[in-house]
């Protein structure tokens, strides 16, 4: 498979880690890719930890599992760093983008030596001044498709306002909050190693 | 023109549904098929199909509401899993005997007990020798044009059978991938009318349906079922070639994916067949001559042409996601082995394997290491135990 990327996400429930890699499948696939996008299902409620996947590729996806060695990891929730083995099969040659104020020091630490790419998001202060509203997905998926460089930024943020118009129909007064927490992610996610 | 879409399985079987427009559904919703009902529920809200949508009380009423409808006069569908497929038990008999080719959406999943809500395909196989016609689909992609295909199979009038459309619960029903879905007037065009010879509504001819089956005629209706389970192997293959000159899209009794000239191959199933794709492509660059037979028909099932396909192979491994629990071998080992011995005179070391089962994830590396058996296999010529399992923690604990 030609160019296959693998990102697998973490996050509790409720906090909208599936839905960020389902609008991340919705956005490659805008740009002609082919992509999977799935959570794998557990006994769900709010706050359990949830994993879900995405595949993305210029040729079609055939293998049907889960993912073990992933190019990239979100982390959506810190508090899950250290009782989730985030990083586990994850790429050197990869990254892992986490939500998250803690310092450098303490994410090297429990990210156990990972040497790849370790990046930092505060998507809560993000979300809460665009949005007045704690929801992390959409900062931390703007943060993958810049960390993952899986698309051009203005093509992505363009894609997102169709799909948010589409989305919120009925609620268009979160459009630009929305917008703006996709725009402020772009240029905050930050590189510690 | 196609349109290029991504949608899931569950998705992409409702849109199917709506395209079909059939004039009654009637569903009771369990996890993981729940969302096929439930989108095809909001078109019937939309205005977007012509269909009564009867919510059910339970699974059985479900079916039985089919078997009304469709004795009726009408075309009429449903979908499930697991426990409400069991539930439906009785009445698939029904179905069947009294010739009603309703068409049944079957996400599957782990029947009970303990519960488990994941795939596996212990609930298909419960009803394997139901008389319906049983098809499987790899991706969200097969699973919507066996549906968009199972009208023209089932109510063409040399068949006259109910008829199953089979995927992976969560796997691929739950999964968002790319599709190229078919414009609704071709769709209309190819799934037709449905025009019964017979149907309780049609004052002009009055008729009962579903009356005692003594020792007299029993033995006969019964020959007639198996009749048409054995004509439907044509129809089936005349269908999928009007599909294919609709779509471009090629379909038969199963796929072979670089079997032609393999010397090992699996045969298994639904989405485990995209996973074994993956090994055979990496094997074949290193030279191996691995290759794949993926059954998309498992009812009727092709036991000439199957043995013929697996003929000239060295060594066979057939998965089954689901287990017999017979001290012998799981239900599509028995078809394959029995297909070998009874149409093809060369005998061929074969095993099964069991896996996974209550959803246990199934990845590329234990298919790898099932090619590597067979590789050993192939050079001994012998097969120590031929009723294996992979993906199982070790010795079952």
């Amino acid at each position: 498979m030609e160019n296959l990327l693998e990102i697998r996400w973490h996050g509790r429930g409720g906090q909208g880690a599936k839905t960020a890699s389902l609008l991340l499948a919705d956005a490659a696939f805008n740009t002609g890719k082919y992509i999977q996008g799935f959570p794998e299902y557990g006994p769900e409620r709010m706050g359990a930890p949830i994993t879900a996947y995405n595949r993305i590729s210029n040729s079609p996806i055939v293998i049907h599992s889960n993912i073990y060695e992933p190019d990239y990891v979100v982390v959506v929730d810190d508090t899950l760093l250290e009782s989730v083995d985030v990083t586990a099969g994850l790429k050197e040659s990869g990254a892992i983008v986490i939500n998250t104020i803690k310092d450098a020091d303490y994410l090297k630490k429990v990210l156990k030596g990972y040497n790849g790419g370790i990046y930092r998001i505060d998507a809560r202060k993000i979300s809460e001044e665009a949005l007045g509203k704690y929801f992390p997905n959409t900062p931390m998926l703007a943060a993958i498709v810049k960390v993952a460089n899986i698309m051009d930024e203005k093509d992505f943020l363009n894609d997102m306002r169709s799909s948010f118009n589409h989305k919120f129909a009925k609620k268009p007064e979160v459009i630009e909050g929305n917008m703006k927490a996709l725009e402020m992610a772009l240029n905050e996610v930050t590189k510690i190693n | 023109m196609s349109i290029r879409e991504r949608l899931s399985g569950n998705e992409a079987s409702a849109i199917a549904m709506r395209q079909i427009n059939p004039d009654v559904v009637a569903a009771f919703p369990i996890t993981p098929s729940t969302e096929i009902p439930q989108y095809f529920s909001t078109f019937v809200s939309n205005g977007q199909v012509d269909t009564e949508f009867v919510a059910v009380e339970s699974e059985h009423s479900a079916m039985s509401a089919c078997i009304g409808a469709e004795a009726a006069g009408a075309r009429a569908m449903t979908a499930t899993s697991a426990n409400g497929l069991s539930f439906m038990w009785e009445m698939l008999y029904i179905a069947s005997g009294s010739r009603l080719p309703i068409v049944l959406s079957l996400v599957n999943r782990a029947v009970s007990g303990p519960l488990n809500i994941h795939n596996d395909h212990s609930d298909a196989m419960g009803v394997r020798d139901a008389g319906w016609i049983m098809l499987f689909s790899e991706n969200n992609q097969e699973a919507y044009d066996n549906l968009i295909m199972a009208h023209q199979i089932a109510e063409n009038k040399d068949v006259m059978l109910p008829l199953m459309v089979c995927q992976d619960g969560f796997i691929t029903s739950h999964s968002i991938e790319n599709i190229e879905l078919i414009e609704d007037d071709k769709v209309k065009d190819f799934v037709g009318k449905y025009q019964p010879e017979h149907y309780l509504l049609n004052h002009a001819e009055p008729v009962a349906m579903g009356p005692m089956d003594l020792q007299a005629y029993l033995f006969e209706h019964k020959y007639q079922q198996a009749e048409a389970m054995r004509n439907a192997k044509k129809v089936i293959l005349d269908v999928a070639d009007r599909f294919e000159k609709m779509t471009g899209r090629k379909y038969s009794f199963f796929e072979e994916y670089k079997l032609d000239d393999a010397e090992i191959a699996i045969v298994c199933m639904n989405s485990t067949a995209g996973t074994s794709k993956a090994v055979v492509d990496e094997l074949r660059s290193n030279g191996i001559k691995a290759g794949l037979l993926k059954i998309r028909v498992y009812r009727p099932f092709p036991v000439e042409e199957v043995a013929k396909a697996l003929s000239h192979l060295k060594a066979v491994a057939v998965l089954d996601k689901d287990d017999s629990v017979n001290a012998a071998g799981a239900p599509l080992f028995t078809d394959i082995t029995s297909a070998m011995y009874a149409c093809s005179n060369v005998h061929i070391p074969i095993v099964n394997y069991i896996y996974g089962i209550g959803g246990r994830d199934t990845t590329t590396k234990e298919i790898s290491r099932v090619y590597e058996d067979l590789q050993e296999i192939a050079k001994t010529g012998k097969v120590e135990n031929p009723f294996r399992y992979f993906g199982l923690r070790k010795g079952g604990k």
